[in-house]
């Protein structure tokens, strides 16, 4: 196997969640993109753990998904805020600090 | 070697395409449950790169928690469950050109960085007492900041919801 069609297909997931941030207005679907994000650079991660024969990739791809954890519950948290203080999680509607 | 590479490339597919409907799919649980499809394809990456630890932890943290909290916060910021017309915003089109952009500029490094180098063939599964010794060995520290981190998390996840 190449190393590269690991991080390609790492690549292809990133360029997407890149996308689905970019495109999407709803803001539970911006962090599902933003999971996308995280998974693609824990493939990368492991493809390179893999490549240099030592256990320093599935180390930091642990704590990645720990972080990734902790942000889907603070980022779920603040989208129920919003939701419970403005009746919309649409992140095009939150522009009070647009000029 | 070559029923991993068939591995690899169903896997592939099946997540390029899921990641895809992900950010186009016009329902939020439909996105959530592709989003399923694609981190189980990883999980099954990881095992091909031998790391059985980490894709269970994948299965674990992000299939078992993680989906489990999107469907709760799309059950509590929505009332309907069904299809929408506007989940996608007025910069739609930009984002096409902005995700080629960042796609081709990590294509033609990663290219040009390893070309067509092979993973070691004989690679052996990391046993897990080796993950556990690294991270309670060098790797104390960020452990540590990693567990505030959490704690700050719940915490600050707790006092954003609350009522009152």
């Amino acid at each position: 196997m190449l190393v590269n069609q690991f991080l390609l297909l790492g690549a292809v997931l990133f360029a997407i969640g890149v996308y689905g941030v970019v495109a999407r207005k709803n803001a539970v679907l911006v962090l599902m993109s933003i999971e996308l994000i995280l998974s693609s650079v824990n493939l990368n991660l492991l493809a390179f753990a893999m490549r240099s024969g030592t256990a320093d990739g599935h180390t930091f791809a642990l704590y990645v998904i720990a972080v990734a954890a902790a942000e889907v519950g603070v980022g779920l948290g603040l989208v129920l805020l919003v939701y419970r203080n403005r009746r919309t999680i649409s992140v095009d509607e939150l522009s009070e600090m647009h000029g | 070697m070559v029923a991993q590479q068939v591995g690899f490339w169903i896997l592939a597919v099946a997540m390029v395409v899921g990641a895809l409907r992900v950010v186009t799919t016009r329902n939020v649980v439909h996105a959530a449950l592709w989003l399923v499809v694609v981190l189980s394809g990883a999980a099954a990456q990881y095992v091909l790169l031998a790391a059985e630890f980490v894709a269970l932890t994948q299965v674990l943290v992000y299939i078992g928690a993680i989906m489990v909290l999107f469907l709760f916060g799309t059950m509590l910021t929505r009332a309907r469950i069904g299809r929408e017309q506007d989940l996608d915003n007025s910069y739609r089109l930009l984002g096409v050109p902005v995700a080629l952009v960042v796609l081709a500029a990590m294509a033609i490094a990663l290219w040009r960085g390893f070309g067509d180098e092979r993973l070691p063939e004989t690679a052996r599964p990391v046993p897990t007492a080796v993950v556990s010794d690294q991270i309670f060995g060098p790797y104390l520290v960020p452990f540590w900041a990693l567990s505030f981190v959490l704690l700050a998390a719940v915490v600050g996840a707790i006092v954003l919801a609350r009522k009152d």
